[in-house]
């Protein structure tokens, strides 16, 4: 009997260790409580995860071969969010094959009923009204906003937050960035507000809109690509809150606490730090005051 | 009535109802946003009248181009049809987004950029396309004996237009206008592509801001109320029309 047990125990012994072996080499212990069986997820033994398309810089990097995919394909894991998305996934003992990546636009993100993704990653800020509708996990990345101006505008001499005021500035609908405008900037014209970034971008060329105000990592792209012509004019100081983003969660999705763990534990142990580094690394414009 | 009902219960009892029913039906969060989506809903209500006029002048125009007689007026004809066939073909949201992104692009000197200008154009471009059929159906339902009477009395073809034709035409055609103007005030809401805060676009950032759908429904309300008094004002002006024409006669 005895020789029987601890066979079986030296063949589950061997088996969790081949299970260890043809994953990834630095698979971290699990996270106690969240064994891979018991998540709660969409298809069972696979991450589903949704993402806006296209996927912008930093955000998400390396191009796309996909041509669903237009800008970037997620799944190549470049980019900040996909990198730490793969990293969660590893702690929750996914391989990169268990990943899969669909396109979401974000308004459907958070429309009623069963969602199609086990979570959503879109730069999606955390609010308390936004509680009420979906489950947010913890912050995987904070914060700030910043303008960009023309170079050649009267806009890209402010270096105060009043001195916005007197500017036609513009956003996505739906972000905080214009949320922050009406509620910080308080503009005497009143904002523009569109359905993509790209479509703010285009109006910020032709002159429809003297600033546009984004999340700060976002203007890497829009100044170096999109519009070459255009500068930060500068970050916006944080108010209030904290901004941060959260993944998106089916409300009540367990799932989500799981996943707190692994975000803490990457936060702790460096690894959000070293991918904000790799991946958005940009300082240096100045904050307005 | 029965229908109804059944399918009011169906919902009611669905799996998701309650869900739903805190995503669109969230009283706290109609009465928040209300105010504002109102507010902007004056944006909707300008670009709708002002686009009403051009649209009704510019339609006029067209419809009348394309019943010129004659071999001469070949080219003014077939201008109006490419015109018509062209902006009724493609579709209101890429016209707007064409003039409204396309043409500030260029960086024309004295050529405006504002996007409530080009979305207003956008509007009149593709509803005078519309419109214009319809006034040309009104104009070729008038029975040619009529035209025909008024050239023989004397009266030129632009004359017999003027005063025998069109004023004819325009009573026919008053329940199709009105639905293409509803059509309109509905496509309103397509500006706020190029940036500008209309009623839809201010409902589209109080959902985003709280993940709940309630606002859509107070601007559809908003819509819904504002196309009932016209549809009774054409019953009106239909009705009152009918009393002139058998006044006296056999009822």
């Amino acid at each position: 009997m005895r020789t029987v047990l601890v066979g079986l125990a030296l063949a589950a012994f061997a088996l969790a260790v081949t299970a260890t072996a043809t994953g990834d080499p630095a698979t971290p212990a699990a996270i106690p409580g969240c064994a891979k069986g018991s998540l709660n997820l969409l298809n069972d033994g696979k991450l589903t995860l949704g993402t806006d398309n296209p996927a912008f810089n930093p955000w998400f990097a390396g191009g796309s071969k996909d041509k669903d995919w237009e800008l970037n394909d997620p799944s190549n894991g470049k980019g900040y969010e996909p990198a730490v998305a793969y990293e969660i996934a590893k702690r929750l003992g996914f391989t990169r094959a268990q990943v899969t990546w669909d396109a979401v636009p974000f308004l459907r993100s958070f429309a009623p009923g069963k969602k199609p993704f086990d979570w959503y990653m879109a730069q999606v800020s955390v609010a308390p009204a936004r509680k009420k509708a979906v489950t947010f996990s913890a912050s995987y990345y904070n914060v700030n906003q910043a303008v960009v101006g023309l170079k050649a505008a009267p806009i890209s001499k402010v270096r105060s937050l009043a001195g916005l005021k007197r500017y036609k500035l513009g956003a996505q609908v739906g972000t905080t960035s214009y949320a922050y405008i009406t509620k910080f900037i308080r503009p005497s014209q009143s904002p523009a507000v569109y359905d993509s970034n790209a479509d703010a971008v285009a109006a910020l060329k032709n002159k429809q809109i003297d600033g546009l105000v984004v999340d700060f990592p976002s203007t890497g792209y829009i100044t170096a690509v999109q519009v070459p012509t255009s500068s930060v004019v500068g970050r916006l100081p944080q108010q209030g809150a904290q901004e941060v983003f959260g993944l998106v969660f089916q409300k009540g999705n367990s799932l989500a606490n799981c996943v707190n763990k692994a975000i803490r534990a990457l936060r702790s142990d460096g690894t959000l730090r070293r991918l904000d580094a790799r991946w958005l690394g940009k300082t240096g414009a100045p904050i307005l005051k | 009535m029965v229908l109804l009902t059944v399918v009011a219960v169906l919902v009611v009892r669905s799996p998701g109802w309650d869900e739903v029913k805190q995503a669109f039906f969230a009283r706290d969060q109609f009465e928040k946003s209300f105010p504002d989506i109102l507010g902007a809903f004056w944006t909707n209500v300008k670009i709708f009248l002002i686009a009403e006029v051009f649209i009704l002048v510019l339609a006029l125009g067209i419809a009348v181009l394309r019943s010129l007689p004659g071999p001469v007026f070949f080219p003014l004809r077939a201008l109006a049809v490419v015109y018509v066939d062209l902006f009724r073909g493609i579709p209101t949201i890429l016209v707007i987004y064409i003039l409204g992104f396309g043409v500030p692009a260029l960086q024309l000197q004295g050529v405006p950029i504002s996007p409530l200008f080009w979305g207003t154009v956008g509007l009149i471009v593709v509803y005078s396309a519309y419109v214009s059929e319809v006034y040309r159906a009104g104009i070729e339902s008038v029975h040619p004996s009529q035209s025909a009477a008024a050239r023989s009395l004397g009266l030129t073809h632009g004359q017999a237009l003027r005063y025998v034709v069109v004023p004819q035409a325009v009573r026919r055609i008053i329940p199709p206008l009105l639905n293409d103007f509803i059509g309109l005030q509905k496509d309103t809401a397509l500006v706020a592509l190029l940036g500008v805060v209309e009623a839809f676009r201010q409902s589209q950032i109080e959902v985003a801001a709280t993940f709940n759908y309630t606002p859509y429904l107070a601007t559809a309300l908003l819509f819904v109320l504002i196309t009932i008094p016209m549809a009774r004002f054409t019953d009106w002006l239909l009705a009152r029309d009918k009393r002139r024409q058998l006044a006296g006669g056999v009822r």
